[in-house]
């Protein structure tokens, strides 16, 4: 590994330069080979990551059919009124058996495909588990870069524990439709925790304004104040908000808080979260660079030869670690 | 890189109704390996433009039942090429009268399947001419 070689850096500066200029190809193509992971991917990152950092990027996310993307229709649709430019990420599982995807967010957004300022990316999550994909940061920074003041992260449907959006958004949305279950679903552990705003979608449908009700009494009530003088790590004391996405019914509303949420450089509360969002992008480049190296020419045998050590109970699963960790430079 | 999933939009242009077909074929190439890019019904020609632009897909796959062939596919085959994706290998399904074949594949389209194609016909044709992106 290390820097990439002369060609890749070659066509990846070509791209992050035609990505820059506004060429949305060059973007698409970019966005490829960072899902692909080439070196292409990583030279044209070189160039365009200190551009990156001005995006609000807010993740979206939610159990499956609570209307994540058809709520992200209706913030483009009134992101666009105001005639700002917004990207988004649309992340749909891959099949465990055959790696293959059926990518169908764009369903949702279709009515927004003429529009130049609006760039909508389908991403197969290729294993990763989590409710992203393991190129949804890199790709988030390339369309931050590109211009983008917002980008919309959009999740696979998640249950209960799929938090890894808060650390690759600025802002976290969690849905909820109506009936989501009793108080007791409200203060579980987990996703709910780290939403900054919770949205109760499906308002027109029984029981939204009941389950809204429960959501704000278990989650706000009783969320500690920020600044009370308590520094320990505690769970975030979301808005909760109700919307109507299919005709936009409190979406304005929800636009509203998300450009209250919009970091700035002041708050300590988002340099908390662009650290967490630092600290995993380079911890899973990190973990890719010392496998790609235990498993190059030089390495590959004694690697295995290991591990086979592992597997058959001659050396422990530790031990092997740091092992493995003493051959990698 | 054959390592990496083909990319396909399937995309169904015009006023026709009909989407089961377009909606088995995305599934059945789901299951044959396939990274499938759905849009849904009644997608103009710009749309199915913007979308194999902005997805970067290896293979747009057109499902059309309405009669309309003649007029939507040369249409969108251009608007392709108008906007550098002539390396897309362009396919089509759906009702598409024989005749028809050749002046579609004319104006762009790589080839046509018919009633009773098997999804792994198409899959196995796609793996065989899909140029992979970098």
């Amino acid at each position: 590994m290390g820097e990439p070689g002369p060609e890749p850096a070659a066509r990846g500066r070509e791209l992050a330069e035609g990505a820059l200029a506004g060429d949305r190809r060059a973007t698409a193509r970019l966005l490829t080979a960072i899902e692909n992971r080439t070196p292409v991917a990583e030279a044209a990152l070189r160039i365009l990551y200190p551009q990156a950092g001005q995006a609000h990027i807010v993740g979206i996310t939610g159990p499956p059919g609570s209307g994540k993307s058809t709520l992200v229709s209706a913030l483009i649709a009134n992101v666009r009124e105001a005639g700002r430019p917004v990207a988004v990420i649309a992340v749909d599982p891959s099949s465990p058996i055959t790696g293959g995807a059926l990518l169908g967010d764009r369903v949702r957004m279709q009515a927004h495909a003429g529009d130049r300022d609006v760039f909508i990316r389908s991403m197969a999550a290729r294993g990763h588990a989590g409710g992203l994909a393991a190129a949804t940061g890199a790709a988030a920074a390339v369309l931050d870069a590109c211009g983008f003041d917002l980008i919309l992260i959009e999740t696979v449907g998640t249950g209960q524990s799929e938090v890894e959006v808060a650390a690759a958004a600025d802002t976290t949305v969690v849905l909820e439709a109506p009936e989501m279950g009793d108080e007791v679903q409200a203060i579980k552990a987990g996703l709910l925790e780290v939403a900054d705003i919770v949205v109760v979608n499906k308002g027109d449908r029984p029981g939204a304004q009941r389950t809204a009700a429960q959501l704000r009494a278990m989650l706000v009530a009783i969320a500690p104040r920020p600044g009370d003088g308590d520094e320990r790590p505690r769970p975030k004391r979301p808005e909760v908000l109700l919307t109507t996405a299919s005709t936009s019914v409190g979406v304005p509303e929800l636009l509203a808080v998300l450009d209250r949420h919009r970091p700035t450089d002041h708050d300590s509360g988002s340099a908390a979260a662009r650290l967490a969002r630092a600290e995993a992008q380079v911890w899973a480049i990190a973990g890719d660079r010392v496998r790609a190296q235990l498993h190059d020419d030089r390495h590959r045998e004694a690697t295995e030869a290991t591990l086979r050590a592992v597997a058959d109970h001659e050396l422990d699963p530790y031990a092997a670690a740091d092992r493995l960790l003493g051959d990698v430079q | 890189m054959p390592d990496h999933p083909i990319k396909v939009l399937i995309a169904k242009p015009g006023l026709d109704g009909h989407d089961r077909g377009a909606k088995v074929l995305a599934r059945g190439l789901r299951d044959e390996g396939f990274e499938v890019v759905y849009t849904g019904l009644r997608q103009t020609p710009e749309m199915i433009a913007t979308a194999a632009l902005q997805e970067d897909v290896d293979v747009v796959g057109l499902s059309i039942l309405s009669g309309a062939h003649m007029t939507l596919l040369p249409r969108i085959c251009k608007l392709l090429r108008d906007e550098g994706l002539d390396d897309v290998l362009i396919t089509a399904g759906g009702i598409i009268p024989d005749d028809d074949i050749p002046a579609l594949k004319e104006a762009g389209i790589a080839e046509v399947f018919g009633p009773g194609t098997t999804i792994r016909e198409v899959a196995d044709y796609l793996r065989a001419n899909a140029n992979p992106r970098d």
